[in-house]
């Protein structure tokens, strides 16, 4: 296995983009990308995406936007693993160049969400879980979200305030974040005066309905060092499944491929939770950034809250997290965000963070999150000067 | 949903027929061909009790396509009393009313419609135990 690293980043804001494509942003991605790393000549393309078959009626991507980016010819596939494509792009193409197989290739990911109106969407989303037993009774995916949110609180005695906050910390990063969709900070009340959508999760509480795209250009660490002042390599990159659905699942409170797949990364990285400087995790409702914690080992089961009420996932904090703002601020184009959380962490390993820049940058994990833990996707990052 | 992908889970979505695990005694629904606990492929189709008690329940305010007109609605995890966990909506009750740990019983009833012309679907709901 050879050592693989990120020799270039690029991306679209986040928001909803009313003007542009689904081609239209992940061109702008990729050829970003590119001219980061400063290379002309790809040999794979892998694209994270969960929702182009029902959202634009489109599939074939692969095929479609390598032939948009200008290179019809080479290998290009669509990556789809739900809300986790993104993270699994990465994976796949990683792989591809540690095997050494290709020596130069893109994973990236993208999603138009704004092109069907919100039951469309709400329906696409739920095709995470299973369409024939679960979204069948008529459950969305925040609903099932919901279903452990309620549970936690009951098994744990946990306040709403405890976990909503969570969000708190995410617009506060977003603010500084120049391609975020929400740059406004907002209060724990008005996340709990905030709506249902399905209770006990508020509105505000919820990832957002977003377009966007994000790119990375993989290679060796080597070719990387040549291209790049600033490579980061992936010393890490694993992947694990669960049951899809959570009432399959002993305990419903564990996301079991956040344990079994971060385990592996920590092996493969030889690190504990320790090592860590900052974490980028899938926090789609303010509940699973509580699990995250808790099943990526930064604390114990029913306690993950407790460093969300202690302020230790702000960016001063013992361990900052999503420090340029989240799913639920940044935004969360469900195929590309696994790609920003890299973008997001890279800004901070490479000291590009502006504002949002922590002291210390040299070690990051980010969990890539599909369904409701059905599939996660975890990579560690390092800083190579 | 089309007719034949209806008509195939006729048995389990009407009568709550899910799979044992003849190896291990495993019960799962929806049913599988492959116990995942001790990989024993030999398994059967087994009526699951009708009765148990929620074990966490959230109310569906925004709706997926095709169930607009039912919102609000009650979804829940259903613990059966063999211990086999149900994901189904609540019927015959008021969000308000539902608490974690109350007992319910299955009933079959209609799930939503496919527009003017499409299959009217139905399913397993659970309603309270009234004793």
């Amino acid at each position: 296995m050879r050592r693989v690293a990120i020799a270039g980043i690029g991306y679209t804001k986040i928001g909803e983009l009313w003007e542009r494509s689904l081609r239209d942003l992940f061109v702008e991605a990729a050829l970003k990308a590119m001219d980061d790393a400063g290379v002309d000549k790809v040999e794979a393309l892998y694209v994270g995406n969960m929702m182009s078959g029902s959202l634009q009626e489109q599939e074939h991507l692969g095929a479609l936007l390598a032939s948009h980016i200008g290179r019809p010819g080479i290998m290009a596939t669509k990556v789809e693993a739900a809300c986790a494509s993104g993270g699994m792009s990465l994976h796949q193409a990683y792989l591809a160049v540690a095997s050494g197989l290709y020596d130069m290739v893109i994973a990236g990911g993208v999603e138009k969400m704004t092109d069907k109106l919100t039951p469309d969407v709400t329906l696409s989303l739920a095709m995470a879980d299973d369409r024939e037993y679960v979204v069948y009774s008529g459950a969305t995916f925040v609903g099932l979200n919901a279903l452990i949110y309620r549970y936690y609180m009951h098994k744990f005695d946990v306040k709403q305030e405890d976990i909503a906050s969570f969000a708190v910390y995410m617009h506060e990063n977003a603010c500084n974040t120049p391609y975020a969709q929400y740059r406004n900070p907002i209060k724990l009340e008005d996340i709990l005066r905030s709506p249902f959508i399905a209770d006990p999760i508020h509105l505000l509480e919820c990832a957002p309905i977003s377009d966007g795209a994000a790119a990375l250009v993989i290679t060796t660490l080597d070719r990387a060092k040549k291209l790049t002042d600033t490579p980061v390599e992936i010393i890490a990159s694993s992947a694990a499944t669960d049951y899809l659905s959570i009432h399959e699942r002993d305990d419903i409170l564990t996301l079991r491929a956040t344990v079994v797949a971060s385990k592996e990364a920590y092996g493969q990285a030889k690190l504990e939770p320790k090592d860590i400087d900052l974490l980028e995790v899938h926090d789609a409702f303010t509940i699973l950034g509580v699990l995250a914690l808790e099943d990526l080992g930064f604390a114990k089961k029913g306690e993950g809250y407790l460093l969300v009420r202690e302020g230790e996932i702000a960016r001063d904090g013992k361990i900052p997290v999503n420090t340029m703002g989240g799913l639920k601020a940044r935004g969360h184009p469900v195929g590309a965000t696994g790609i920003f959380q890299v973008i997001d962490a890279t800004l901070q390993l490479r000291g590009e963070a502006g504002k949002n820049q922590i002291s210390k940058a040299e070690t990051a994990l980010l969990q890539s999150t599909g369904g409701v833990g059905g599939t996660v996707v975890i990579h560690i990052l390092k800083r190579r000067d | 949903m089309s007719v034949p992908r209806y008509w195939r889970g006729i048995k389990y979505h009407y009568r709550l027929i899910g799979s044992e695990c003849l190896s291990c005694g495993k019960r799962y629904y929806p049913p599988r061909k492959v116990c995942p606990i001790c990989h024993s492929r030999n398994l059967r189709d087994v009526k699951l009790p009708e009765r148990g008690k929620v074990l966490t329940f959230t109310v569906i305010r925004v709706p997926p396509r095709g169930y607009e007109k039912y919102a609000p609605y009650v979804i829940a995890i259903v613990e059966l009393i063999d211990g086999t966990r149900v994901l189904a909506q609540l019927t015959d009750i008021e969000p308000e009313e539902v608490n974690i740990g109350i007992e319910v019983e299955a009933v079959l009833r209609k799930i939503c419609e496919n527009g003017e012309e499409g299959i009217i679907q139905y399913g397993i709901k659970f309603r309270p135990v009234f004793t």
